[in-house]
């Protein structure tokens, strides 16, 4: 193997085992990578070379004692939104300026425990408030993807874009990334890349930035369902740090990636067949209907009535959580401070310049739902179609079904500086409308790739299962895989 | 309830983000049209349901009231733009 970048993550990690090659040698081929790629990409704001050959060192004279953990001397991007010691953390957001916690958060402490290395730091919609990585303050991410026979950069989704351009540009063996509305999902459906957001509780929350914490999970983008699966297994479990983490064992999620589906019953719910909808994703949905019974599932219509409601609900629970946790960047007690003639004319003027345009927007909505007056027309009512949503999919499941087949996105990747969504909010949010709703209700989901439209980029198609059985859709994914049987690998020009 | 130039300064305000003169007007746009959106909710027939407090069936785990960690003020302030002594500094809030 010439370049060491290419291989899967279990690939990897089997060719440590065997001594074929050594984690220095494989951690310093994806820094050459990054070192190369990223004045094009963008997908890096923080490389930690040092820190990676410290770990991949170690890692190394673990496996010559063979005492070596289950990521051991495998290079990981982390997501900006992660706590990391001593190491760049900022959201991607000018109000953390120079930020460097004293703490790391429990997700990528466990992975160090496992034995993984951390390459550095990767972009990010600013706060995690965006759908193309275009509201990062280090400037948007471009995706590896393009059309064919175009130069145009386009967008690699968002929240989590830096985490899907790096894992689908061969930059790291796997990233970690989070999900409020479907920041690990559509980026990984506009890249080529599988992502899964658990059930929520799954993955502690402790040390991440927080968005809107009710709706945020943690969860890994990687290039296979089963790379997914191993990252995941590490990433769970109980913590007592976070008050909604869930105290359930972790299953070994790897080993349910060859389970298939005979026997399962499959959901495909009408409601998500939208107006509008190219072609193309309707045939890639009826496409995975028909892999799906070839391998022995039965596949039943189903309906999820409230489906039409959760983006607007979403639109004011995630801006009135959000409201509340982002109050903490004052120009107190870190990041940027922008003085004032007083200690309010500090704080407004600190944050009118510390947060960007899409997080200033949603924080004054949410402070504006929450507001005397408006919280009970706005909240309260968002909180019981919350409760509608919940019960749509508790109905479905109750009644046999095992896991809901979905598109994950509404289109494929779109340009960069897409003048329709600049001009208008909404349009950038209705990326997230077959997402959205499994955070709404908890409930884990996963996007595979399926497939790729006329002009080459790739789509991708989500399995939504029932809380806490992220197995059955690590199971299911791996079929969507293993029947489309396509290559993600884009054309490189960076 | 459209969102007016009075009620931008509000939020902005209670929200203690600086909206000079000339923002107004695009943040009333810009918030019209997510309110706009969000607007539909009102169709839904929600008698009788319980608004959600956790989307997972657990209560809030407790833990003993007993002080289990601290102790480190230096490394609390470490981030701060201004400190003195282990406090961190703000402008003079009481004349």
């Amino acid at each position: 193997m010439n370049d060491l970048t290419k291989l899967t993550l279990a690939a990897a990690r089997k060719g440590l085992k065997q001594k074929s090659f050594s984690s220095t040698e494989l951690t310093r081929a994806y820094l050459a990578a990054i070192e190369a790629a990223n004045p094009k990409l963008n997908a890096y704001v923080a490389i930690t070379p040092e820190q990676a050959l410290e770990g991949a060192s170690l890692a190394d004279r673990r496996y010559a004692s063979g005492g070596d953990g289950p990521l051991e001397g495998i290079p990981l991007g982390i997501k900006d939104l992660f706590g990391t010691k001593g190491v760049h953390t900022q959201a991607a957001s000018h109000i953390l300026d120079g930020f460097k916690p004293e703490y790391e958060s429990t997700v990528t402490s466990q992975l160090w425990r496992d034995g993984a290395v951390m390459l550095g730091k990767l972009n990010m919609d600013e706060f995690a408030m965006g759908s193309s990585n275009e509201t990062s303050y280090y400037g948007p991410v471009v995706n590896p993807w393009r059309s064919k026979g175009s130069n145009a950069n386009l967008v690699p989704g968002g929240s989590s874009g830096g985490s899907a351009a790096a894992v689908t540009a061969w930059l790291c063996a796997a990233a970690t990334a989070t999900d409020t509305g479907g920041s690990i999902r559509q980026p990984a459906a506009f890249t080529g890349t599988v992502g899964i957001k658990p059930t929520y509780g799954r993955c502690s929350r402790w040390g991440i930035v927080a968005f809107a914490s009710s709706l945020d999970q943690a969860g890994p983008i990687a290039r296979t369902v089963e790379d997914a699966a191993i990252m995941l297994t590490s990433m769970s479990g109980f913590d007592a740090k976070d008050s909604t983490s869930v105290d359930l064992a972790v299953p070994d999620f790897a080993a349910a990636v060859e389970r298939g589906v005979k026997g399962l019953t499959i959901g495909i719910p009408k409601e998500y067949r939208m107006d509008g909808m190219p072609a193309e994703i309707e045939a890639l949905w009826q496409q995975g209907i028909a892999w799906l019974k070839a391998e022995g599932a039965t596949v039943r219509d189903i309906s999820l009535p409230h489906t039409k409601y959760a983006l607007p609900a979403y639109y004011i629970v995630a801006p009135a959580e959000a409201s509340s946790n982002l109050a903490r960047y004052d120009g107190v007690k870190y990041g940027l401070r922008v003085t004032g003639k007083d200690i309010t004319d500090m704080y407004e003027l600190t944050r009118a310049k510390g947060f960007g345009a899409e997080v200033r927007r949603r924080l004054m909505i949410g402070t504006y739902v929450l507001s005397a007056g408006y919280y009970d027309a706005y909240y309260v009512q968002a909180q019981k179609v919350r409760t509608l949503i919940k019960r749509d999919f508790e109905t479905v499941f109750n009644d046999g079904v095992d896991a809901i087949l979905t598109p994950a996105t509404p289109s494929a990747a779109f340009g960069v500086g897409d003048e329709d969504m600049k001009a208008d909010p909404v349009k950038m949010y209705l990326n997230d409308v077959f997402t959205v709703t499994v955070n709404m209700a908890g409930l884990p989901g996963i996007a595979v790739p399926a497939g790729k439209d006329a002009a080459g980029l790739p789509l991708g198609l989500q399995l939504i299962g029932k809380p806490f059985d992220e197995e059955t859709l690590f199971a299911a994914g791996r079929v969507i895989e293993r029947s489309a049987g396509i290559d993600f690998s884009p054309e490189k020009w960076w | 309830m459209a969102i007016d130039a009075a009620t931008v300064t509000r939020i902005g305000r209670l929200a203690r983000i600086r909206v000079e003169e000339s923002e107004v007007e695009k943040y009333a746009g810009e918030l019209n049209a997510i309110l706009g959106f969000v607007e539909q909710l009102g169709e839904v027939d929600v008698s009788g349901v319980e608004p959600m407090t956790s989307v997972t069936p657990m209560q809030l785990r407790r833990r003993e009231d007993k002080v289990t960690d601290g102790f480190y003020p230096e490394k609390i302030v470490a981030n701060a733009p201004l400190t003195e002594d282990n406090f961190f500094m703000v402008p003079k809030v009481i004349e």
